[in-house]
């Protein structure tokens, strides 16, 4: 059976190119890029350069904003916990209701410790209460978490308007752009952003490597104490083989970065409204007017989006959702919840995300199967009639 | 990913019995959109009063599906009397298992069965809240339900407790109150001898692994002192099987050791029906 990979905000495949470039470090270049010897020394630039592959696509002045890290959680983390550490006084700490996990537990982390925590409300379509969040940074100092884009709905957060707003009280402004790296073109030293999180498995490197912008000036207390690597950020022997995997995904990405906004975007519209043209009861969650490219989050009324799921499953079709029933807690996704979706869909949400990789039949099986289960199930359910 | 079993995936995806009755002698309407699981149930009996039909309709993941689709093949074909015996757990098990997040999808296929009979036999629309006091107000629990599926699944703490009919899985106030209902149930199953084990349950296994431990822990170093030492040969039910080694082998205080330390210091940690026999 084909498999129609259609879950690419989850992870996504290892591009050829990252794996053939890593190869070389995997077998021969095996060495400690601090030793002295050449034979370990002449492997430090190979990371050199993948800093800047990395400075390049997010558009950073200096490469030395760029600091590896084991995983877009351990970005945000360090991002988190660190910058408010650093702070001259313990922050006010402002982050959105929609964050993923990685952003929200190094938060309330910092309110269990006495921190002053805010979380701020999104309406329906998923858009930040911009007039909340300007009342709430402007009163002290803060340190101000909001995600660039939504990985459940692919909203886009106006984080330039909202840097803005953080720096006029004097606070430092963090996203988490693990979602949105390598999807929408950005130029991260025009914008007022003190500090941004990206993931490598999210952009077709490996899981197991992310990075951390840290503008130059802005103070982060490092979560790993030990060696001197990655300019006393980060302690610990670099991954060189993933770091150099993630520069050749960014130098990927960016030159990806028009057929993501154009062929990935054309393949997502298509497929939404083929759902919704063949699927009756079918809405999509999230501003359509300011998404991620490749993200489609779709409800379908009276019915449940496990059993969605494990259906389109037996097809060969990954998605995901952000259903109660699929996580083992019995509260459907937070992001969903906080948008106040209706009752009769919130259990039966879906989400396709696509990458370079996925082709029209990937969206062409979809549109056959998708509405085939979906009757399957309304026949099922006692709320239709 | 869930474990589900064979036959879950079967019922999944081959559901039995869908769909409506005309004219059902009897209707059970549980759940809701809101709590993200609902059942509908309906029966119409034979004139010897076996459930000749059973249909059903369900709003849910996997496995609300297919205890629902298991729940019609299990009553078809009984009488009200014997149904009304089938306990969550019976549904479970006719499906080989359930995950433990998902014990409440079985819970909900026993509470359509009740609302069904009593539609059957009052007339009248079943309504949880004519039973008792709701006590979880996210899912809409009562105290009654509580009380019967800690006593039925013989639950031992909060977490079984959510898992199992949902109650405390949402804003989490009313946990207090459920730990509360929790102790008063074990409570009225101690009065009524029912034995309420004040240690934890344990599988075979972890309880293998539990008498490997104190004898490490606490037994050997207390015997080694003396220059004996023992050996664990068998755990058979209850019964313990050791070698004393050593000095202890062959000492003549050893059956009092045996007694007195061994089995002793088991009792106190394992259960308290533990007997202990020496193999020579």
């Amino acid at each position: 059976m084909r498999t129609v990979y259609l879950d690419n905000n989850a992870t996504t495949k290892i591009a050829d190119e990252v794996r053939d470039a890593m190869m070389p470090f995997l077998t021969d270049l095996w060495g400690n890029p601090s030793s002295m010897h050449t034979f370990g020394g002449q492997v430090k630039k190979y990371i050199e350069a993948a800093r800047e592959q990395v400075a390049a696509l997010i558009g950073a002045e200096d490469p030395q904003e760029i600091t590896f890290t084991s995983c877009g959680s351990e970005s945000n983390n360090l991002a988190i916990r660190g910058g408010a550490e650093a702070m001259d006084k313990p922050p006010h700490v402002i982050t959105s209701k929609v964050e993923h996990a990685a952003v929200s537990g190094p938060c309330h982390y910092l309110e269990d410790r006495g921190f002053r925590l805010t979380k701020i409300d999104v309406d329906q379509l998923g858009r930040l209460d911009i007039d909340a969040l300007r009342r709430e940074v402007k009163t002290s100092k803060t340190l101000t978490s909001i995600m660039w884009a939504n990985n459940e709905t692919g909203v886009i957060f106006p984080v330039g308007l909202i840097g803005e707003m953080v720096h006029e009280a004097g606070g430092i402004f963090h996203t988490d752009a693990v979602q949105t790296v390598g999807k929408i073109p950005m130029k991260v030293s025009d914008l007022p952003i003190d500090m941004l999180s990206l993931s490598g498995h999210k952009l077709h490197a490996p899981k197991g490597v992310g990075a951390i912008y840290i503008r130059r000036g802005t103070k982060v207390k490092p979560l790993i104490l030990g060696g001197h690597q990655e300019r006393g950020r980060r302690a610990g022997t670099e991954n060189v083989p993933y770091i150099v995997g993630l520069g050749v995904a960014c130098n990927l990405a960016g030159k990806r970065l028009s057929e993501e906004n154009t062929r990935v975007k054309a393949l997502r519209d298509r497929l939404e409204q083929g759902v919704l043209a063949t699927c009756p009861g079918a809405r999509v969650n999230g501003d359509p007017k300011s998404r991620l490219p490749n993200t489609t989050n779709i409800s379908f009324d009276f019915i449940e989006g496990e059993a969605i799921l494990l259906m389109l499953d037996d097809h060969g079709i990954c998605a995901s959702t952000g259903s109660a029933c699929a996580s083992g807690s019995l509260e459907p996704s937070h992001v969903l919840r906080a948008m106040n979706v209706a009752g009769v869909s919130v259990h039966g949400s879906i989400r396709f995300s696509l990458s370079t990789y996925n082709t029209d039949e990937d969206v062409d099986a979809v549109l056959t199967e998708l509405p085939k289960v979906v009757k399957r199930l309304r026949e099922l359910s006692p709320f239709v009639v | 990913m869930w474990d589900y079993t064979d036959k879950v995936n079967d019922h999944f995806k081959n559901p039995r019995n869908v769909g409506k009755i005309e004219n059902p002698d009897g209707t059970g309407e549980v759940g809701s959109l809101a709590c993200g699981d609902a059942l509908k149930l309906m029966f119409k009996l034979d004139d010897q009063g076996r459930i000749k039909e059973a249909k059903f309709q369900t709003f849910g993941c996997a496995s609300a599906i297919a205890s629902s689709s298991a729940l019609t093949e299990m009553i078809i074909g009984k009488t009200l009397d014997e149904v009304e015996k089938i306990t969550n757990k019976d549904i479970a098990e006719y499906l080989g298992g359930l995950p433990k997040q998902k014990v409440h999808c079985s819970v909900m296929g026993r509470e359509a069965l009740e609302a069904a009979i009593y539609n059957y036999r009052t007339g009248k629309k079943w309504d949880k809240e004519l039973e008792g006091e709701v006590v979880c107000h996210c899912f809409g629990v009562t105290d009654k339900e509580i009380e019967r599926v800690t006593r039925e699944n013989n639950i031992q703490t909060l977490e079984a407790l959510t898992n199992t009919c949902k109650a405390g899985g949402g804003c989490g106030n009313c946990l207090p109150d459920l730990q509360k209902i929790i102790d008063r149930v074990h409570g009225e199953m101690a009065v009524a001898g029912v034995a309420v084990p004040d240690k934890k349950v344990l599988t075979n296994l972890q309880r293998i692994h539990l008498i490997e431990d104190v004898i490490d822990r606490e037994i050997r170093p207390a015997l080694r002192q003396d220059g004996g030492d023992l050996e664990l040969i068998d755990v058979d039910g209850n019964t313990v099987k050791v070698r004393f080694r050593g000095a202890c082998s062959g000492c003549v205080v050893s059956a009092i050791t045996l007694k007195d330390v061994v089995e002793a210091r088991l009792k106190d940690n394992v259960s308290d029906d533990i007997r202990v026999e020496e193999v020579k």
